[in-house]
């Protein structure tokens, strides 16, 4: 198992890009920008076989920012292809993603409907 | 005479707060703390969570879904309540990047629009931000699918 400080790092490391991106590009770069590009581009360093060295390194701290899901989407269309070709690079990603595509669809709708708008 | 001393301080005080706005440099620096700190918090809890739900038994895969799962779950919830956006006030990049800040898009978006109905608002929105981030995201992993599958065979 990988050590806290190394998630800790890894993961600070991987929001703290996120953050300078914010500061020190354009102001039109929005949080919605972010998860965009953070899925893209670990779904691109996934494919290029650079994102699973950060998770061996990293854990948690490369897997729970958005970029890991990126990598779990490529992960799984590669595993797909390699099981049932053509049909695996349409069905791969959602099923290797499925659980935690579901879990924010539910509590989101869920908390949604509980709560009302803050502020 | 006076007043004249007391025009020119408040000139500089205006000039020093132009300063202060229009040189970024120190509200970097304290964003980049706050967003790594906070952010690698956020994937310490992953880590532990992840650490002792396979000490428990489950197998690494499982053991990283669950993680999310349980993740999403605290980040709606704390959304819910009104602390999630309260602390992303200060850690910016920190509380976004991390997967709970994808279900904390889901929830703040869906929330605004709670007034459109539970259906095509409630419903439609949840998907305003996270939409656009499941596109890309399928579309960018299948396309490398694909490519493997034609470059391959």
């Amino acid at each position: 198992m990988v050590p806290l400080y190394m998630a800790f790092l890894v993961g600070g490391t991987l929001c703290l890009i996120g953050q300078l991106i914010m500061d020190l590009t354009k102001p039109e770069i929005t949080p919605g920008h972010i998860l965009v590009g953070y899925i893209s581009a670990g779904a691109i360093l996934s494919g290029l076989g650079l994102y699973k060295p950060l998770v061996e390194l990293g854990g948690a701290g490369a897997t729970v920012p958005l970029s890991g899901f990126g990598h779990l989407l490529t992960e799984g269309v590669i595993k797909g292809v390699g099981e049932k070709g053509l049909l695996g690079a349409f069905s791969g990603g959602l099923e290797a993603a499925a659980a935690g595509i579901a879990a924010a669809i539910i509590f989101g709708y869920i908390t949604a409907v509980l709560f009302n708008p803050k502020g | 005479m006076v007043d004249e001393k007391k025009l020119n301080e408040i000139e500089i005080q205006e000039y020093s707060s132009l300063v202060q706005r229009v040189n970024p440099k120190p509200q970097v620096f304290k964003h980049s703390v706050w967003a790594f700190v906070a952010g690698g918090l956020i994937c310490v809890l992953g880590q532990i969570i992840n650490n002792s739900l396979i000490l428990q038994g489950m197998s690494n895969g499982d053991a990283s879904a669950s993680t999310a799962v349980i993740l999403i779950f605290l980040a709606a919830l704390l959304t819910g309540l009104g602390y999630y956006d309260e602390l992303a006030k200060y850690a910016g990049a920190g509380t976004i990047v991390p997967i709970t800040g994808f279900a904390n898009a889901i929830v703040a978006s869906a929330l605004e629009f709670k007034r459109e109905g539970y259906i095509f608002g409630v419903g439609a929105r949840i998907f305003a931000v996270a939409g656009p981030t499941l596109v890309f995201g399928f579309a960018v992993s299948t396309l490398i699918g694909l490519i493997r599958v034609f470059v391959a065979s």
